[in-house]
């Protein structure tokens, strides 16, 4: 066996091995985005997720008993990686996760110069600290503003879900998936989930709007809501629009190359055509 | 550059002394200036002390809904398309040979290169994490398909460029002839380089914006925003150019030969031709923009309001003043357009990143009073690396009647 042989047999029992952990996270396919589907209608606000992913990330742990942090509206922050919030609606009081969406095409690992944003190939958008330089164009590209950067280190992270990649890569769903006590929240990939939320939408038209948030917002999100109320009632930004982010700066990066190599050409023209005098040829060398 | 001809004479010492000799203040101590400035730029060095110790939340009002705030608004995003004029010149020079603003090209390029060293330097400053800042050069994490990816390249690039376009004055100054004609000669190259590296950063830093179509004001978001930042780029400059030149010629003017002095006025309206005509395409595509967006009815608010002054009071009416001035040669008037025009490069590039940014989310941001600090150091250190090298290196003089003895060339001689 020579060594590219022994190389090929090692990627394949790699891959195997991959494969099989992937199984255990019912992920199925390797190569297919996984995400997660929040059933408003179930959530009953508890906040276990809350503490879950604190507790999962090493982050301060909302002691969600008696804090009473449901009374304000929150954001996620760079100490706290998903929220709760209530909602008074049409159908009474909602509770909302709020985390990362995890765009199938996010504008944050398009704006990143380093990759530091980056799409894994299994769907989870996480961030890379040897590789980020910490100039926040994530944050102003994010249609969601979910990035959050430590504005009080001297050595600031980006804070952000990462979809628990890490407990992902050994077979585990995210924890708060994993905390929720309601099924609230359901782990898998994408296009098991949109079936799972067009399913119940299909068996209780009168409990769900006939929207799945995420389904193309943006390009489409990894994770879907469910909601029984106008997503407009929620919080949710219905001005998103359906364009993946990456693609309202591609025009300009596709005439990139046009202008680097035609413009010098024109140039070098305009300059021999110009050439009025033997005088002004000297003049222009020095 | 400089050490392999001065061995060649014989021994580094003469270069050394020259050095020395050179590296002194001169001119009096206490102007005005000086009595600003250094307060300023001592006061400004112990903010960004405080800021690299305690993380950028210690000194800027910066928030998670306002990413970028005066540094990277003003400092690098107005800053650069203050610094256009650079290009627009040696293109003008170089490429199309109007050998009538050879005489301004050189204080022109060395205002470009510290700009572009001082202002785009300044976003380092705003880096969260600086000593990654090498990443996306080293090859370590090339991000193709980003925008900034793209700017921070054709930075460094035209940084280069600008250096070798300098480099002769600099050559001149030292009184090395060989080096002198080696780098006269790379000078069409990198112009030819940096005009093309101009074109693409100067809209790709209103390209930068793009992905923040839910942020900011429609009045200000379009997809031909890269259009606007490049077109709007030429008057600046040429605007930059005409301020600065006017500066100059009161500050330096025991540096500016009489030559040049006569002939300064008829470059000045030709500059403020180009302006009045690039400030007319500029509105003409600004009110393109508005008409094609269909945009009336946003024009009934605070936002609104704003959007016409920026685009009537200080697009239309210097480009009106513009016209006026130079057919009726009137150089004060020139120099009023030109601070206008300034003043809407400004408020345009300051609308896009800060003002008109975030125009419906309750998050509000001012600049603490460091970030102006800090802005000012940046433009003071500025003009001080700006007046030593303008008066040592034959910027605004011809370059041939050097007022110093050169070591170098005694000791060849000997």
């Amino acid at each position: 066996m020579n060594r590219r042989d022994f190389m090929k047999v090692g990627t394949a029992a790699g891959a195997t091995l991959v494969a099989g952990r992937s199984a255990a996270a019912e992920t199925g396919n390797p190569e297919e985005f996984v995400g997660v589907l929040v059933d408003t209608t179930r959530c009953i606000g508890c906040r276990a997720c809350e503490r879950a992913c604190s507790e999962a990330h090493g982050l301060p742990v909302p002691d969600i008993e008696h804090d009473q942090a449901l009374a304000a509206k929150r954001d996620t922050s760079e100490t706290q990686w998903t929220v709760v919030n209530r909602f008074e609606t049409s159908k009474g009081e909602v509770f909302v996760k709020k985390q990362c969406m995890h765009c199938s095409q996010p504008a944050c690992g398009a704006a990143c110069l380093t990759n530091a944003m980056y799409k894994t190939r299994t769907g989870p958008v996480i961030w890379r600290g040897d590789k980020c330089m910490g100039c926040r164009y994530c944050m102003v590209s994010c249609p969601f503003e979910m990035p959050k950067f430590e504005y009080d280190s001297w050595n600031p992270k980006l804070q952000k879900c990462s979809m628990c990649y890490e407990r992902q890569q050994q077979g585990l769903g995210p924890a708060c998936v994993g905390a929720c006590p309601t099924d609230a929240l359901t782990f898998g990939p994408k296009r098991e989930l949109m079936e799972t939320a067009r399913l119940r939408i299909y068996h209780h038209p009168d409990r769900y709007v006939h929207k799945i948030y995420g389904e193309n917002e943006v390009g489409g999100t990894g994770w879907l809501y469910l909601s029984a109320v106008p997503f407009e009632e929620l919080g949710f930004r219905m001005d998103l629009g359906t364009t993946p982010y990456p693609e309202y700066t591609r025009d300009f990066l596709y005439g990139v190359p046009l202008v680097l190599f035609g413009l010098p050409a024109l140039q070098l023209g305009l300059h021999l055509l110009s050439d009025r005098d033997k005088k002004a040829l000297e003049g222009a060398t020095s | 550059m400089i050490a392999k001809p001065v061995s060649h004479i014989g021994g580094g010492r003469p270069l050394l002394k020259f050095l020395r000799d050179q590296i002194k203040p001169r001119g009096p101590l206490l102007t005005p200036f000086n009595l600003i400035s250094i307060p300023t730029i001592l006061l400004g060095i112990a903010i960004l002390v405080v800021r690299f110790v305690y993380g950028l939340g210690s000194v800027t009002n910066l928030s998670q809904a306002y990413p970028w705030g005066l540094w990277i608004g003003f400092d690098v995003v107005t800053g650069v398309a203050f610094a256009g004029g650079a290009y627009v010149l040696t293109f003008v020079v170089y490429v199309m040979r109007m050998e009538k603003y050879h005489p301004i090209v050189r204080a022109t390029v060395l205002n470009g290169l510290l700009a572009y060293v001082f202002y785009a330097g300044a976003l380092v400053l705003d880096l969260g994490r600086p000593w990654h800042v090498v990443n996306p050069i080293i090859g370590n994490s090339f991000g193709f398909n980003s925008v900034l990816f793209l700017v921070a390249w054709h930075f460094m690039l035209y940084m280069m460029a600008e250096v070798i376009e300098f480099s002769p004055a600099v050559a001149e100054w030292l009184g090395l002839k060989r080096a002198r004609r080696i780098l006269g000669s790379l000078t069409l190259g990198a112009v030819i380089f940096g005009v093309t590296l101009s074109t693409l950063h100067q809209s790709g830093l209103g390209a930068l914006y793009l992905m923040a179509k839910p942020k900011i004001h429609p009045l200000w978001y379009t997809e031909f925003i890269p259009i606007l930042f490049f077109v709007s780029s030429i008057f600046s400059g040429l605007s930059m150019i005409i301020l600065e030149g006017t500066i100059s010629e009161r500050v330096f003017s025991a540096q500016i030969d009489k030559k040049h002095r006569h002939s300064h006025e008829d470059l000045l309206f030709g500059l403020g031709k180009g302006a009045a005509i690039s400030l007319f395409v500029y509105y003409f595509f600004k009110l393109l923009v508005f008409l094609h967006g269909r945009q009336w009815n946003l024009l009934d608010s605070k936002w609104g309001a704003l959007y016409l002054v920026e685009v009537l009071g200080f697009v239309l009416v210097p480009c009106v003043l513009f016209t006026y001035a130079v057919r009726n040669r009137r150089v004060g008037l020139l120099r009023v357009a030109a601070v206008g025009a300034l003043i809407g490069i400004l408020l345009n590039r300051l609308n896009t990143s800060i003002i008109a940014f975030n125009w419906n989310s309750p998050a509000h941001y001012i600049p603490s009073w460091e970030e102006f600090v800090v802005t000012l150091t940046v433009v003071f250190a500025e003009i001080w690396v700006f007046r030593w090298i303008v008066l040592r290196m034959p910027v605004l003089r011809e370059a041939h009647e050097l007022p110093q003895p050169r070591p170098f060339e005694q000791s060849r001689a000997a």
